[in-house]
């Protein structure tokens, strides 16, 4: 239950970060750590370079650009669920923040950590989906921007290149009508299902290797969950239906 | 690093958490270590003021930051903590191997709602798992424990300095 050793880097700009991805091999980036720090403890994940984030400073910025919000990289999720700006500008993600785990995680989990550890059971991959938002990411070659619905690959997987960093993301503005439902074992639990519906759109997670979209009037459409000890595949599918039909009741 | 308000000289091993920094290497043991992924918020501890789970964090990370531990909230000889007087007055602790970790998501819950109602008290524990207490009574000390702080409560504790 301790890391397997690494070599810890603490880079102090962005530019330094994407030098350092440039040239190390297996290198993993630390950001809030609430996802990476337990696979390290349990030896899931064994990189040899760790390039600690956290010390880079004005990079935990939010705020208003093209008629949505951006959270950049170090922006911590409890200080994005307070923030007046998103609970005006996108209140689906100001919702979607009080069911990633807990209080105290969100003191430390960063917005663009999660989708970039992109956990298909995970709230805030499926908001950026339903939401058409997109995420940017800068290398030593350059910078890009990635919609949402190119950015996930599979399970635990981005189309981001190893050298690449996301420094920001970006959600559009949008009012009512929205709703994120979903259902766990316990608060704080990953999602056994779950919808995200913005407007007529909606994202499904915890049912396939990435989040998906669906089509509101037949959401289970072409799904195949996987089982395991807390749900059947059909149980998902039941939940993926009855929620369904409660985000778009109102 | 700074904890419980004294400066410390830098850990060795990068890949040492700060949990195990705090019991191994700075004898404060008052700090446990249940299940060394997140879960069971038995770690925690203030991060310049806000709490976070020790085992999810690399001791090299608190370096520059002010950490505090269930040792900094009240020294000895010195009148409990707010926090710790409701959870002695309400029986919200048994075998104790909890309790600091829920003392220090209390001591962050009130910071953020003075005055917690029930649901805000529910979300605010539920990142901390009690094994044998059962949760009634601590969620009546969260409540006592409202009811004890000074206006605005002051989650940077009471005994910072020591002595």
């Amino acid at each position: 239950m301790k890391p397997a050793p690494f070599e810890y880097h603490a880079p102090a700009g962005v530019d330094d970060v994407c030098s350092l991805l440039g040239s190390l091999e297996d290198a993993k980036i630390l950001a809030g750590g609430q996802s990476l720090i337990p696979l390290l403890n349990f030896r899931l994940a064994r990189p040899q370079h760790l390039v600690d984030i956290n010390r880079i400073a004005n990079l935990d910025r939010i705020y208003e650009r093209d008629g949505g919000v951006a959270v950049q990289a170090l922006a911590r999720q409890a200080a994005v669920e307070d923030s007046e700006l998103v609970a005006r500008i996108c209140p689906l993600l100001s919702a979607a923040l009080g069911f990633v785990a807990h209080r105290v995680i969100r003191n430390r989990g960063t917005v663009c950590g999660s989708l970039a550890h992109a956990d298909a059971a995970s709230e805030l991959p499926a908001v950026l989906l339903a939401l058409g938002g997109n995420v940017v990411v800068r290398s030593s070659r350059g910078e890009r921007t990635i919609p949402a619905g190119e950015l996930f690959a599979g399970v635990f997987e981005t189309t981001l290149a190893p050298d690449e960093v996301m420094v920001e993301a970006w959600f559009p503005a949008l009012g009512e009508p929205f709703a994120i439902l979903e259902e766990s074992r316990r608060h704080g639990d990953f999602a056994l299902a779950g919808v995200v519906r913005a407007g007529s759109r909606l994202a499904l997670f915890g049912v396939a290797p990435t989040p998906v979209l669906a089509d509101p009037s037949d959401p289970a459409s072409g799904l195949q969950p996987s089982g395991d000890l807390e749900a059947t595949p059909e149980f998902r599918i039941h939940l993926v239906r009855v929620l369904t039909e409660r985000a778009f009741a109102a | 690093m700074k904890v419980n308000g004294i400066e410390y000289p830098s850990p060795g091993a990068s890949r040492r958490l700060l949990s195990d920094h705090l019991r191994h290497d700075l004898g404060l043991t008052g700090t446990h270590v249940g299940c060394e992924h997140g879960v069971c918020g038995c770690c925690t501890v203030l991060l310049d003021g806000a709490p976070v789970r020790s085992c999810l964090m690399l001791a090299v990370q608190a370096e520059g930051h002010d950490v505090m531990t269930i040792e900094g909230l009240a020294g000895d000889g010195q009148a409990l903590h707010p926090v710790q007087q409701a959870f002695h007055e309400c029986h919200g602790l048994q075998c104790g191997f909890c309790t600091p970790g829920f003392v220090m998501s209390v001591v962050g819950l009130l910071a953020q709602h003075p005055n917690p109602n029930v649901q805000e008290i529910d979300e605010g524990i539920a990142g901390n798992l009690c094994r044998c207490t059962g949760y009634a009574s601590i969620r009546r000390a969260v409540k006592r424990a409202a009811e004890l702080s000074p206006s605005p409560l002051r989650a940077e504790g009471r005994g910072e300095g020591g002595t």
